[in-house]
């Protein structure tokens, strides 16, 4: 046995670690990685185009579904930016409304992640326990909203269902048993060895490499960045309300999991706040069917970082133009950095631990030729094709795998 | 020297605790009220203005006249996200929800339903689930 040097191993698109598809291709001497390079845009799923071929309310619900778990905060950024345009002020009631559910899905959100990150680093007693908690504001989520996933709470111009009387002594109460449970968790992360040992110094990003690759989120704020939109740029009910921003100076994925954890606290206390505070009053006002022209940039702080959705109207009934930057978008360079030097067992937890949403992020494929500037159509044989070659460029072979092109 | 195991109490406690999990199949007492359900339909009150097609994100619904101001609902349960924007766009509110979510098929013709009149619903009695 001998060791001749560098060895490319591929990771993606189809990977059982992954779970969308992405493609991460590491080189590595031995264990270690010395090289990885990220690259996206198997996922696409043509949301944007489909948004201009539907009106403001159905894109709303399309919006919405671009994710899966932090769907409010896409359909609220969008809503936003039409709203903008359309120069329409929503009611104070329906602003407090968006930031309750907004907060119940940062703590779903949030607790999803611990399970996954616990999973990954095989300690899947604690994602058995997340998991089993984060029943609790789910349940509360489809009380309030109607529906588990996908709550369907804001319109153009407001949000959709009240919060009754009734429901709010329930929801406070499902808060303060996340809490209870929130804080176990936070005592399980200071005296766990399983997870110190594990995830500190694993995928380190320096506060001038988080700053550098434009990290946004809990992955920016684990670095040292004070960066939150619900701060910086304060929109819905934030103004109103005594919080503060969480951040860590481990820079790595330890820090990533206590940001997340302290967040939480955040969130509850975010909650009991804009309970307590709501304001009496309609829950929307009525917006126009068309929109007049205008365009708007509306930014959000989404479970994983800053979600921004720009919307350009040309008056009629359907948007001109409509552009997602989901946060993963924003992270996923960064991830390229914390695998180097790393060893390709920590690949998985280094991923994980950015919260990825890859299907979130997919825009476009753009396909740059070497040979050529200029981009035509071409036949899905040919795309299969030089991706074939793209690979053997890179020391992998799959002629042989394919033996049907 | 920190040991492992900081969840071991926990776990224990937990051995003699009922499980966490509902007995789906059996217990039925899982959505809340105001879920967003499969549609009803009273066709009493439809005037056939087709707001409802107009907003569905998915074009689920089809409204059709079948006699003087008589209205016919044709849904795709396939189609429909359930979402329930159709029951805010509608004027007379002729569209409600249910909290009817066993709606799964076999056979995918049978998730295009006809929903006429009444407050209950007709035309899919197998996956009525009552």
């Amino acid at each position: 046995m001998h060791n001749t040097g560098d060895v490319k191993v591929p990771i993606g698109p189809q990977h059982p670690a992954l779970k969308e598809p992405e493609s991460f291709l590491l080189t590595l001497r031995g264990e270690k990685i010395t090289a990885a390079s990220v690259k996206i845009g198997y996922n696409h799923r043509g949301i944007e185009k489909a948004c201009e071929g539907r009106t403001y309310i159905q894109d709303l619900y399309l919006i919405e579904r671009i994710c899966g778990i932090c769907s409010h905060s896409h359909s609220t950024a969008f809503a936003q930016a039409v709203e903008e345009i359309a120069g329409i002020e929503i009611p104070a009631r329906a602003k407090y409304i968006r930031t309750i559910v907004a907060e119940l899905e940062r703590v779903h959100s949030h607790l999803l992640w611990l399970g996954v990150a616990g999973h990954e680093i095989g300690f899947d007693t604690l994602l058995m326990y997340t998991w089993r908690d984060r029943e609790v504001v789910m349940d509360i989520l489809a009380q309030l909203t109607g529906n588990r996933v996908n709550y369907g709470m804001n319109t153009i111009g407001g949000v959709r269902r009240d919060i009754k009387a009734e429901q709010i002594p329930q929801v406070l109460k499902g808060v303060d048993t996340l809490e209870e449970r929130t804080k176990y968790y936070i005592k399980i992360a200071g005296e766990e060895p399983t997870l110190i040992n594990r995830l500190s110094k694993v995928g380190m990003l320096s506060y001038e490499d988080a700053i550098r690759m434009g990290a946004v989120g809990p992955t920016a704020r684990a670095s040292g960045v004070q960066r939150d939109v619900r701060k910086d740029d304060p929109y819905a009910a934030y103004a109103d309300i005594d919080f503060k921003v969480i951040t860590h100076n481990t820079c790595d994925v330890y820090g990533r999991t206590i940001v997340r954890v302290l967040e939480l606290m955040e969130s509850f206390q975010i909650i009991r706040q804009l309970l307590a505070k709501l304001p009496e009053g309609p829950i929307s006002v009525r917006a126009p069917r068309k929109i007049p022209v205008g365009e708007a940039v509306s930014r959000y702080e989404a479970p994983r970082g800053e979600d921004l959705h720009y919307v350009r109207a040309n008056g009629t009934d359907k948007p001109d133009r409509v552009k997602v930057r989901a946060p993963t978008l924003a992270n996923v360079q960064a991830v390229a950095l914390m695998l180097e030097d790393r060893y390709l067992a920590d690949m998985p937890i280094v991923v994980a631990a950015i919260d990825p949403c890859f299907s979130c992020t997919d825009r476009l494929v753009s396909i740059n030729y070497v040979d050529h500037n200029s981009k035509n159509t071409f036949e899905w044989e040919k795309i299969h094709r030089d991706s074939i070659e793209w690979y053997k460029k890179r020391g992998i072979d799959f002629a042989k795998l394919n033996k049907t092109f | 020297m920190i040991w492992p195991g900081a969840m071991i109490r926990q776990l224990l406690s937990s051995l003699t605790k009922k499980p966490a999990t509902v007995n789906y199949p059996a217990d039925k007492s899982g959505m809340p009220k105001g879920f967003r359900g499969k549609l009803k339909f009273d066709a009493s009150k439809c005037i056939g203005c087709k707001m409802c097609m107009k907003d569905c994100p998915t074009g689920a619904i089809v409204i059709r006249q079948v006699g003087e101001k008589k209205f016919e609902a044709d849904l795709d349960l396939g189609k429909c996200i359930y979402c329930g924007q159709c029951v805010d766009s509608c004027l007379k509110k002729a569209l409600g929800l249910t909290s009817e979510f066993e709606l799964a098929q076999l056979d995918p013709k049978k998730l295009k339903i006809t929903l006429t009149d009444g407050p209950s619903i007709a035309g899919n009695k197998e996956s009525s689930g009552e």
